[in-house]
């Protein structure tokens, strides 16, 4: 036991959980801007494949690494797009659309990849995004290290958080993009195009987690493998239900949630031998589980998540 | 843009849907093998002849179906009920597991009794596995969605301890796989060549069942109810959380089947590999037979020939095999929208 307090003593361990809590952050972001306007995006898994494979094919072919991460939010939103079309404008089953989005941009970025470069067999490596320290504060003991001494996505990460919260509850584009989520008819009475919000949101947040997507091979490793997301998109889900919806919240949980997976790593190590590494490696699975089972009791659901929208049709 | 229901649809219009999304999947892939160069009749071409072109490729193709038949009537149930069930995946190799479990020598019974008793216990795991993400929905309105999808990544991780630890098999030269399943619970090849064994069978027997089912049953009655509208069935005396369960035990029963019959008919021994994502394609499968159990027949038939044409086409010329994954996730999509436009119209003056 005493082992794992030294692990939290370590820099070490903060650098990773900062590491971990980059995409998910990102990730949980754009799938609350979706719900909140009562669009759930279950493409989340696909999109940040997309976000991966295209932010580092971008600078792999020679463009600057800021032009990739722009490139992958533009697909994610290109993607986003195309689930708004489908289940705003259309108003056919979020459920089906977003797994079908997901099955789509995954195979989609897996066969891009393999076009472009047929013949690799170990996955070629960019240069990828270096730290920066910031002055002072990365000097402080422990957590200066890992807090302030970051690739600028992270610190990107930590500043969408305020900025998401203050555009949903502090401007009229967030009333409305929140009233779409729950109340529809409400908003169209004021004059907005709830449709349109819908679309802006699901478009908007599919970027974020795509970046999210791009994080991952542009910062926290340097190549593209197949199966790299590997289950963190509907992590993510599982964290917006856990954070009721709330930026803050989200970004509590998303940091909870890194944490215990930075603890699992190291304790692997300390446990080498006794607990099979596949049982460390099942925990953020079951820890996103039993984060939902802890806060069922007290999740306010959008009212209207999953309903679609239809002019002049009456609820 | 407007969009209205069609006064009346006729049958035709919805039996064809499927067709027409599988054209506009065809189509939007044409635009990927015009890109890789190849002339793209010549790539269709041969992937049909890749998954019918000879008495192999048929066998092959009907041998890939198996699974895919099970996992897409485990999906076409579950969402029937608008019960999201997206852990067939998970639930294949729950049922894999018990083939292993109780298949590798544990029990012994003559064939008769042994393959019938394999696929019973394969059933009862994966449904064993969507207990709790049922129970979860039902009592605390936890989305089954998210839990029965991070249920496939704990199974595979489970499946990955098992094969690699207590259950490797000590004559497969360090591979990671379990003991071969016992020749009594070996299901027996249908013909003399190929692949092709009694799941086929087995599968098409489900489908038959569940349809039957669906249609006539007082069970099946309920399970359509609950989908269409669970307020209405619950004030109508239906007891919507009991219907769900059920529903839930059902489908993950069929998946677990999928995996028995892989296990048992195709390899012989559990591994990592067993399924390629059989049950994320499943989804597909349900979704082009507009969740009709036999019309998950030739739509599993359609994807395995996809997945084996597009194997075929792509070792003749030069595609990546994702290709075939980006058919299946087009195809989800564009029946989407053909069964909508079989149901409504859209007129374009405002």
């Amino acid at each position: 036991m005493s082992d794992l307090f030294e692990i939290l003593l370590t820099a070490g361990f903060w650098a990773a959980t900062i590491r971990i809590v980059s995409p998910l952050i990102f990730g949980t972001l754009g799938e609350l801007i979706c719900e909140r306007a009562g669009v759930l995006n279950l493409g989340i898994e696909g999109i940040m494949t997309v976000g991966a494979m295209s932010g580092w094919m971008w600078v792999y072919q020679g463009g600057g690494l800021w032009g990739g991460v722009l490139f992958a939010a533009a697909m994610g939103a290109l993607f986003g797009l195309l689930h708004a079309a489908f289940t705003v404008q259309l108003g056919l089953s979020q459920h089906v659309t977003g797994i079908g989005i997901t099955l789509f941009a995954s195979a989609l970025s897996y066969f891009v990849y393999r076009m472009l470069l047929p013949l690799a067999t170990t996955p070629p490596k960019i240069e990828p995004f270096d730290e920066v320290a910031i002055p002072g504060l990365s000097d402080l003991p422990i957590i200066g290290e890992a807090l302030f001494n970051q690739s600028p996505l992270t610190y990107l990460a930590l500043l969408a958080v305020p900025v998401v919260w203050y555009v949903l509850h502090r401007t009229p584009l967030g009333l409305a993009v929140r009233m779409a989520g729950e109340n529809p008819v409400a908003v169209e009475a004021q004059g907005i195009n709830v449709l349109a919000v819908r679309t802006g949101a699901v478009v908007v947040g599919s970027a974020l987690m795509a970046v999210g997507g791009a994080f991952i091979t542009m910062s926290w490793f340097d190549a593209f493998y197949f199966g790299m997301i590997n289950g963190r998109g509907w992590i993510c889900v599982a964290l917006v239900i856990f954070a009721s919806w709330q930026p803050g919240k989200a970004l509590a949980g998303a940091f909870i949630f890194a944490g215990l997976e930075a603890l699992q790593v190291r304790a692997q190590v300390l446990a080498g031998g006794f607990i099979p590494y596949q049982f460390f490696l099942m925990l953020p699975y079951i820890m996103s589980i039993l984060a939902m089972i802890v806060m069922a009791r007290k999740t306010k659901y959008p009212q209207a998540l999953l309903v679609p929208f239809r002019r002049g049709e009456r609820v | 843009m407007i969009i209205e229901p069609r006064p009346s649809v006729s049958v035709l219009r919805a039996g064809l849907a499927p067709v027409w999304a599988i054209l506009a999947a065809l189509a939007l892939c044409a635009v990927l093998i015009f890109w890789t160069g190849t002339s793209i009749p010549t790539a269709y071409f041969l992937l049909f002849k890749g998954a019918f072109g000879s008495a192999f490729a048929i066998n092959e193709t009907l041998t890939r179906s198996i699974p895919l038949i099970f996992t897409g009537l485990a999906v076409a149930v579950a969402f029937r009920a608008k019960f999201y069930n997206i852990g067939a995946e998970g639930q294949l190799y729950a049922g894999a597991l018990a083939a292993t479990y109780f298949g590798t020598g544990m029990i012994t019974l003559p064939p008769v009794l042994m393959i019938p008793f394999l696929m019973i216990v394969g059933a009862l795991a994966g449904g064993a596995l969507l207990i709790v993400p049922v129970l979860l929905k039902t009592r605390m309105k936890v989305d089954e969605v998210v839990t029965t999808l991070l249920l496939n990544f704990v199974v595979l991780l489970l499946v990955s301890y098992l094969i690699e630890g207590p259950w490797k098999d000590p004559m497969s030269l360090g591979w990671p796989q379990a003991a071969a399943v016992i020749d009594e619970g070996v299901l027996p090849p249908l013909l003399a060549k190929g692949r092709l064994h009694l799941g086929l069978v087995i599968a098409l027997a489900a489908s038959v069942l569940i349809w039957a089912m669906m249609r006539f049953s007082v069970l099946g009655y309920e399970i359509r109810a609950v989908g269409y509208n669970a307020g209405a069935a619950e004030f109508s005396g239906i007891n919507v959380s009991r219907t769900v369960i059920i529903t839930a035990l059902i489908s993950g029963g069929l998946a677990g089947m999928a995996g028995v019959s892989e296990t048992a008919g195709l390899k012989g021994y559990l591994t990592l590999d067993l399924s390629p994502g059989f049950g994320y394609t499943g989804i597909a499968v349900a979704m082009l037979a507009q969740l009709n159990p036999l019309g998950v027949i030739p739509a599993a038939i359609f994807l395995s020939a996809v997945y084996v044409g597009s194997d075929a086409m792509s070792r003749a010329i030069n595609i990546p095999t994702y290709i075939a994954d980006v058919l299946v996730g087009v195809s989800v999509l564009a029946v989407l929208c053909s069964v909508m436009l079989s149901q409504y119209r859209v007129r374009w003056r405002t």
